[in-house]
């Protein structure tokens, strides 16, 4: 029986990765264990739908830490299994074989997991979601020069998928549910871009159409959608979001609202015990004063920076500016800030015809978040400007505004 | 495998074996080297991997692509032998190579 204090990790991704390495930076000398359901020690998932997909990149060069860097550091690892359940009363871990693992610690990094398209013959072979590893290597297989990939959804995740597929020389059509591609996440004249890019590296974007159901005889033929369309195919990407993975808590009592609430510390307010990050935590955010949800990597890298800190009995706030990327051919998106809410939006450079600019969220009169394609420098202002609330104004952003040169000077 | 040392802004020193073909950020990422974080695995999207070569190994590492220099001259501790160190492929001739890691990265 190993009596020493043991940090029990559930889930296996970016969370649980940077966690592990905190924890023993921060002077954690106990066991520290992982459970993950994903077979692969914890690998970058951004690269699924860009460099992975077009082959690029191997599984190998995709994790995070080499499998040396984990025995240096004294993790326990077990892959490829599920847990059951969680009892807080007896710090114990339930596996779905039974097994019962006890913790003094304990971090949940249960990521998220893909929303499903519930319609006729989605179970066809040929249609795929693009989530972990496992996917990505499914859809790798389909993708075939000259063939047809209808993609549902117009978010990263499709029109990433969709830019890969149209450079391996496959006719794509992308099917979105309202009237503009990243609805969610982005301003009208940013959709219209990216709607411009696709459409001239000759991916076919359909708006307002809601795939009804899916045909094909040994496999995926054709995607009909209620309009009465109908889209040949040989293979299907689904990208209609995720749901964070909080049943775990929820089963135990610890607080749920759309993702595992925890204080600035990722600490569960019903258990100091057990801490949360990544996709499945939502935060209280002390730059937008209100709590967060977010899926991204720095998300979850900063978050379990925090958490290690909670679980080694010291103290140090997750306090993030939020950002986010996405490479779609010639493209590097940057994401800075949270534009879910604003009431102006200033564009620098020139959005209609050229492939760099840079769009403004204002607030207020407040900057709250920018969206830079192909502009590195203005996004790494933005970040800096951002997170030390320096806030120049429409006119200072614009493209006539100030040079980056004397934004510079503005945030030193 | 070649051998590298990370300097940080208060002048201690790491010392890590690299394979040749990681990168100097991946080196560091995965010999709980603080100081290079990497966030973006190595995708030139984040800036959060600034490193300076030491002199005597600027020319055997080169200069920063224009990418690289674009975001590299956004930070206040910006050198003429700045990198990013995601961007810089470990190779045998770079056995040795000598890196300081900046203070905004802590």
């Amino acid at each position: 029986m190993n009596s020493d204090p043991t940090a029990v990790i559930i889930g296996g991704s970016h969370a649980a990765s940077q966690l592990i390495t905190s924890l023993r930076q921060q002077g954690w000398d106990g066991r520290i264990l992982v459970i993950s359901d994903e077979k692969q020690l914890p690998y970058h998932r951004p690269p699924l739908s860009k460099t992975y997909l077009s082959g690029e990149k191997t599984p190998e060069n995709l994790l995070i830490r080499k499998p040396a860097a984990y025995e240096k550091l004294d993790v326990e690892w077990r892959l490829n299994t599920h847990v059951e359940s969680i009892d807080r009363k007896n710090k114990v871990v339930v596996l779905d074989n039974g097994e019962l693992l006890n913790y003094n610690k304990l971090a949940l990094c249960t990521g998220a997991r893909v929303k499903k398209l519930a319609i006729a013959g989605a179970d066809l072979p040929g249609i795929h979601y693009l989530r972990n590893l496992s996917d990505a290597e499914a859809i790798k297989k389909d993708i075939k020069h000259g063939g047809r990939a209808v993609i549902i959804g117009g978010g990263y995740i499709g029109l990433e998928t969709a830019a890969l597929l149209r450079k391996m020389g496959m006719a794509v059509d992308v099917l979105v549910h309202s009237s503009r591609v990243l609805r969610r996440v982005t301003a009208g004249p940013v959709s219209d871009f990216f709607t411009r890019i696709h459409t001239e590296e000759g991916v076919q974007i359909h708006t307002r159409e809601k795939p009804d159901s899916f045909e094909g005889d040994k496999k995926v033929e054709s995607v009909i959608c209620a309009s009465g369309k109908r889209f040949l195919t040989d293979l299907v990407i689904i990208g209609i979001g995720v749901i964070p993975n909080t049943e775990l808590a929820e089963a135990c009592g610890l607080s749920v609202d759309d993702g595992i609430v925890v204080d600035e510390f990722c600490a569960t307010e019903e258990d100091r015990d057990i801490v949360a990050a990544g996709d499945c935590a939502r935060h209280p955010d002390s730059i937008y004063n209100r709590f967060l949800r977010l899926e991204s990597v720095a998300n979850a890298t900063e978050q379990a920076i925090s958490a290690a800190a909670t679980m080694c009995g010291k103290i140090k706030p997750y306090s993030a500016v939020p950002w986010f990327w996405s490479d779609q051919y010639d493209l590097k998106l940057q994401m800075v800030g949270l534009n879910d809410d604003y009431d102006q939006v200033i564009i620098r450079g020139d959005i209609e015809n050229s492939r760099s600019f840079v769009a403004w969220y204002f607030l207020n009169g407040k900057l709250v978040a920018a969206d830079c394609v192909n502009r590195l420098q203005e996004f790494r202002l933005a970040q800096q400007m951002l997170k030390n609330g320096i806030n120049p104004g429409p006119e200072e952003l614009a493209e006539d505004g100030l040079e980056v040169r004397q934004l510079l000077e503005l945030i030193k | 495998m070649p051998l590298i040392t990370y300097i940080d802004h208060k002048g201690n020193a790491f010392e890590a074996d690299v394979p040749v073909g990681d990168s100097v950020m991946q080196g560091a990422v995965d010999n709980m080297i603080d100081g290079i974080i990497g966030e973006c695995g190595g995708a030139c999207a984040c800036a959060t991997c600034h490193c300076i070569v030491e002199d005597a190994w600027f020319e055997k590492t080169g200069p920063a692509s224009d990418d690289e220099k674009l975001m590299l001259e956004m930070s206040s501790e910006m050198q003429d032998n700045s990198r990013l160190s995601c961007q810089i492929e470990v190779t045998e001739d770079l056995d040795g190579l000598v890196v300081h890691m900046p203070q905004s990265q802590y």
